[in-house]
């Protein structure tokens, strides 16, 4: 029989029971990193709490944000909380500048963290008898091994692909009959389009059944337009390596909103600005406080990442707090001629007209020009000019309403922007100030 | 109807890409009777009439170029002063649009086309066909 739930016990928890759980788990956690970690002790003494003064959940809120810039004091052992002979894996996760934010694994942390990847999986419908070709990067990024150790938890056989290669990507899962694959979602556009280049039939040649894709937002366009063309169940996978990696937020078959497995960590939503708590439904920075990690734990953690919470409960089943697909990363926004722009919010408006492929490229330069450009679609194209200016004309004004900026629109040929393997680049400054 | 084939080919305006686009005909031995370049700024699109227009649109296609058969009226020009105004003369009494056309020369000094492209091409051979144009056919230049 199907297996529904990989840890029905935990999934299904009552709220009631899942908060005292929480609370049992936080007080552990705050105890240990202002005995052991001197850092948090400092943090806390600053603020003026200490352990005894959490009684119930809502008491973290006295308590001090952990920043990417304390990953960076006393670094890189200083935040550890258990001594290194504990410690069995590094991860890093690329800062913009310098030195990578690094985190630190107990083999206890390996396995929690493959647990909720096992979770995640049995929730979207695979089984041991699926095969994941999990092509993201290997190596200091945890995408691809946190997903590779679930995987292998729950049963599943694994081929460790690695991300580029596209040839060979598209080879293994015709050789092997891949049932899932694990990219992010630029690249399996890439892969999607040459797929349909070479003339194979998703849902014939090839095997797939699902495809989790993360470690970059997208929109329900991409979603779409990706299930269509790899003729797959695309399901929004959220995760960052401060917080262990893959695995944090996953979706369940229902597909509106991402759980959060909250008997791993403590969810908050915050306005970025001052701090303070969102109204619940409204848009905020998520705020993660990790409560099994053994290894380096992080109190309140800044994911940088906008969300907002799914108040209502899930046909699912499942208990634990849904929250909106990730709307864009704090540090991804730009600003032109005054306004705030998401990256996100370009790509909306893009893949829901028709005539354009699935590369985009934003350009700033000059004093605050900004130039999209757009592929268009191969089987858009009739021939006649006239139906080239309309659409330049029709992606001019629906990006202008959307943004409240008029960008110069310029439209290229399909396959001419650079796709990265990995996370896309959508967004080229080129302005100085 | 007597509707002729017209490659057209969407191209970024960049240097070079003319003489993409036209070595692949010259590598493919494939004759060009007219063309026509319109660009706007950004983009251009470019129009051949050709000897071979469905061995042209494979190799086009083969080579990611973004290509698409246009089906267009030809109607003989007379190579005299005057020649190409009785045409486009005759073609608007019928209130008809031009939105792109080239010119085939079939012989030189004798024979010419007027080769264009109209956004309704059915209501457009309705209103022309018996007009007493030579009009030119696909059989007359197609090898292939």
């Amino acid at each position: 029989m199907e297996k529904r739930y990989f840890n029905p016990k935990i999934e299904l928890l009552p709220r009631e029971e899942l908060g005292a759980l929480q609370l049992k788990k936080l007080k552990k956690i705050i105890n240990k990193v202002y005995k052991r970690v001197p850092h948090y002790r400092k943090k806390f003494e600053e603020a003026g709490v200490k352990p005894s003064h959490l009684k119930t959940l809502e008491d973290i809120r006295h308590f001090p944000f952990t920043t990417k810039e304390d990953l960076f004091v006393d670094y890189p052992f200083g935040l550890l909380a258990e001594p290194l002979e504990k410690v069995v894996r590094l991860h890093t996760s690329s800062g913009t500048t310098g030195k990578p934010k690094a985190l630190f694994f107990s083999r206890k942390d390996v396995m929690a963290q493959a647990e909720l990847i096992a979770r995640s999986l049995v929730m979207s419908g695979a089984t041991s008898g699926d095969i994941l070709q999990n092509s993201m990067t290997y190596g200091l990024f945890t995408g691809a091994l946190v997903m590779h150790y679930g995987a292998e938890l729950l049963g599943m056989l694994v081929i460790p692909a690695g991300p580029g290669n596209t040839e060979r990507q598209i080879e293994l899962m015709r050789t092997f009959g891949t049932t899932c694959i694990h990219m992010t979602p630029s690249y399996a556009l890439y892969v999607a389009s040459l797929i349909q280049e070479k003339g194979l039939k998703p849902g014939k040649d090839l095997k797939l059944k699902r495809a989790y894709l993360g470690a970059e937002p997208y929109t329900e366009e991409t979603r779409r337009k990706i299930e269509e063309m790899l003729k797959v169940d695309v399901f929004n996978c959220y995760g960052l390596s401060e917080m262990g990696g893959p695995g944090v937020g996953f979706e369940c078959p229902v597909k509106e909103g991402l759980h959060l497995w909250e008997d791993a960590f403590l969810v908050e939503i915050v306005n970025p600005e001052n701090g303070e708590p969102v109204k619940p439904g409204e848009v905020g920075e998520l705020v993660l406080t990790s409560l099994n990690r053994e290894a380096m734990p992080l109190i309140r953690y800044r994911t940088r990442d906008l969300t907002r919470f799914i108040p209502e409960p899930c046909s699912c089943g499942r208990t634990h707090v849904r929250i909106a697909r990730i709307l864009g990363r704090a540090d991804d926004m730009f600003i032109v001629r005054g306004v705030n722009i998401f990256p996100q919010q370009i790509e909306g408006v893009l893949m829901g007209i028709k005539g354009v492929a699935q590369n985009y490229q934003i350009i700033l330069e000059g004093y605050d020009e900004m130039t999209v450009k757009v592929e268009i679609d191969r089987d858009f194209f009739d021939g006649r000019i006239e139906r080239l200016l309309k659409l330049k004309e029709e992606i001019t004004e629906k990006l202008r309403q959307a943004i409240q900026v008029r960008p110069k629109v310029e439209l290229v040929e399909p396959g001419t922007l650079p796709v990265s393997e990995g996370k896309a680049k959508r967004v080229i400054d080129k302005r100085t100030l | 109807m007597e509707a002729v084939p017209v490659l057209s080919i969407f191209a970024e305006n960049k240097p070079g890409k003319l003489e993409k686009i036209t070595e692949v005909l010259a590598k493919e031995g494939i004759n060009i009777l007219g063309f026509s370049i319109v660009s706007v700024k950004d983009f251009g699109v470019i129009k051949f009439l050709v000897d071979k227009p469905e061995k042209a649109y494979q190799k086009f296609k083969e080579r990611g170029f973004t290509v698409a058969k246009v089906p267009c009226l030809g109607i003989e020009l007379e190579d005299r002063p005057g020649g190409l105004y009785e045409v486009v003369k005759l073609i608007s009494s019928k209130e008809i649009n031009i939105e792109s056309a080239l010119v085939y020369v079939a012989e030189t000094r004798k024979k010419a086309y007027f080769v264009f492209e109209v956004e309704d091409l059915d209501s457009a051979w309705e209103k022309l066909k018996g007009e007493g144009a030579n009009f030119l056919r696909a059989s007359d230049f197609i090898k292939e």
